[in-house]
């Protein structure tokens, strides 16, 4: 036969193997669908996932949120006026804007109306501040160039001299001592991960295997029948790759749909002080695409972690019965 | 390395030949047979199958010649989830045939081995004679060479081993050389065959 002829013919095999599937036609699977071993690994992998993906997602967070805070140190710092007696407030704060403003380096200024004050406050002094009543100092926020950052002295200086109540606060000191806590916190999470994603293949190579284990009689049956061994493995491959597909895609889909329900719930609670707590930790407490492509990544590993197990498993038994029948097993 | 089971074995089975082998429980038949399906290598010794040393042959080259060679065993190794038509024709479809191919050559095969009324049924529900059948019917639907059988009527009332053996006979008679492992005297005392009788490891031929 030629190259050609040969080519067609496999064409022709495969069109009607199409044309069956779309009759409807379908055989009983050789590998069985659905059984206790099967659904018992698509739970587990399901299970593993899902605490796989809360790993990344958390990890992906919080070193989303040490780099936002690093960032933090060089593009915002503050002025604090503090009340004293005989003081225009209102006056204050906007002489303190204007010279934030004319000093180079800054990019802008924006005064902390009561309201947001009020709110920051809240958990302190409850929701009924009166702010003629109380000392309570007020905020203008200055936000800079990085690349080109004032000269603080300076413009400390210049603030004391017109605004004597004002200080300015670059907040270095425990933003980075923030940040490191969290590269701190970044290290620990890549090891827990680290654990979780050996955890969490053991588990898939074991549970596989075992599910496996109750279909060796199908490996044996076909293989003297005389089924090539190529033909077998890519049964069991193909039935342990949607197993594992199934199994990770259930718990990596949960895993995302509960990073977005929180991420929606600190969203719509944004203007409350518990939220403006968080928010000022975690920002809107969404992972970003790194975290959703790192979910993706570990469910599209752990169906191939699942499919080659399957495959070797089933390699190594059929070298193990050309070696050893199992007519007398 | 464990005693040896078997050894000084000469024997030849010819094309289209029917005999039994037979033989004391543990005398070595299902070693013997193993050997025969390429399930087990001799550890000295030379075993030619179907023209080819099986000390030269690879892993690869197994199934091409497995497939010429048809096995029935002691326990069916039926599939139980599927039905006695897909398990009949199960050689089949691993082979890559399309089931238009085959359908109807399965379908005959099946009537030919009386479970016609079968067809559809999951071995679960099969007693031990049709469960047999269909075990042999899948030895039997690639029209092998040769048909290896173990204890064929080793799970059956008197009247189904005849009708097995029955079956046997048809079968040699089309061409297939066909080797009925068994210790049932009555069985064999039915036809005039040549009997392969291993005893402590020797075998002698009565033909």
């Amino acid at each position: 036969m030629t190259d050609a002829a040969a080519s067609s013919a496999v064409l022709v095999a495969r069109a009607k193997r199409l044309a069956t599937r779309m009759r409807g036609e379908r055989q009983t699977a050789i590998v069985p669908a659905g059984n206790v071993a099967g659904r018992a690994l698509t739970t587990v992998i399901a299970i593993m996932t899902f605490l796989a993906a809360l790993t990344v997602g958390t990890v992906s967070l919080v070193s989303d949120t040490a780099s936002r805070w690093q960032n933090d140190i060089s593009d915002e710092v503050t002025v604090q006026v503090k009340p004293a007696e005989g003081i225009d407030m209102p006056t204050a704060l906007e002489t303190a804007r204007q010279i934030a403003l004319q000093t180079p380096g800054v990019t802008g200024a924006s005064i902390l109306d009561q309201a947001a004050t009020s709110r920051l406050l809240e958990p302190w002094l409850g929701d009924n501040i009166d702010f003629d009543a109380l000392p309570v100092p007020r905020l203008v926020i200055v936000s800079i160039d990085t690349n080109d950052p004032p000269n603080f002295a300076f413009m400390r200086e210049e603030l004391k001299e017109a605004v004597p109540e004002a200080e300015l606060d670059d907040h270095r000191a425990w933003v980075s001592r923030l940040v490191t806590m969290a590269r701190t916190v970044v290290l620990i999470g890549v090891f827990v991960l680290s654990l979780v994603i050996v955890a969490t293949t053991m588990t898939v190579v074991f549970a596989t295997r075992g599910a496996m284990s109750g279909n060796r009689h199908i490996v044996e049956v076909l293989h003297f029948v005389g089924a090539q061994s190529g033909f077998i493995a890519r049964e069991f491959e193909r039935h342990f790759l949607r197993l594992g597909l199934m199994g990770a895609v259930a718990g990596g889909s949960v895993a995302i749909v509960l990073f977005v329900l929180i991420g929606y719930f600190t969203e719509v609670n944004r203007q409350t002080p518990q939220a403006d707590q968080i928010s000022a930790l975690f920002g809107s407490f969404t992972i970003g695409w790194t975290g959703y492509a790192g979910v993706i990544i570990l469910i599209a590993t752990v169906a191939t972690l699942t499919a080659l197990t399957s495959r070797l498993t089933v390699t190594r038994h059929l070298a193990e019965i050309d070696m050893i029948s199992p007519v007398e097993n | 390395m464990g005693p040896e089971v078997l050894r000084d074995l000469t024997f030849e089975i010819r094309r289209q030949s029917f005999q039994f082998l037979t033989g004391p429980s543990g005398a070595g038949k299902t070693s013997l047979l193993r050997m025969l399906f390429l399930a087990l290598k001799p550890t000295r010794g030379l075993i030619t199958v179907l023209g080819r040393d099986v000390a030269t042959l690879s892993r690869k080259d197994l199934p091409s010649i497995r497939r010429r060679i048809g096995v029935v065993f002691q326990d069916f190794r039926l599939l139980d989830h599927m039905t006695t038509y897909e398990n009949v024709a199960l050689p089949l479809r691993v082979r890559g045939k399309e089931e238009s191919e085959y359908r109807q050559d399965v379908v005959d095969l099946i009537k030919w081995v009386g479970l016609g009324e079968r067809m559809n049924a999951l071995p679960i529900v099969l007693s031990g004679g049709e469960k047999q059948r269909a075990a042999i019917a899948r030895a039997l639907i690639d029209q092998p060479d040769i048909l290896l059988a173990d204890e064929p009527t080793g799970n059956v009332d008197a009247p189904l081993a005849r009708r097995l053996l029955r079956l046997f006979l048809e079968l040699n008679r089309s061409g297939t050389a066909v080797v009925i492992a068994t210790h049932d005297l009555g069985l064999m005392d039915q036809v005039d065959a040549r009997r392969l009788v291993l005893s402590d490891g020797r075998l002698e031929f009565y033909d």
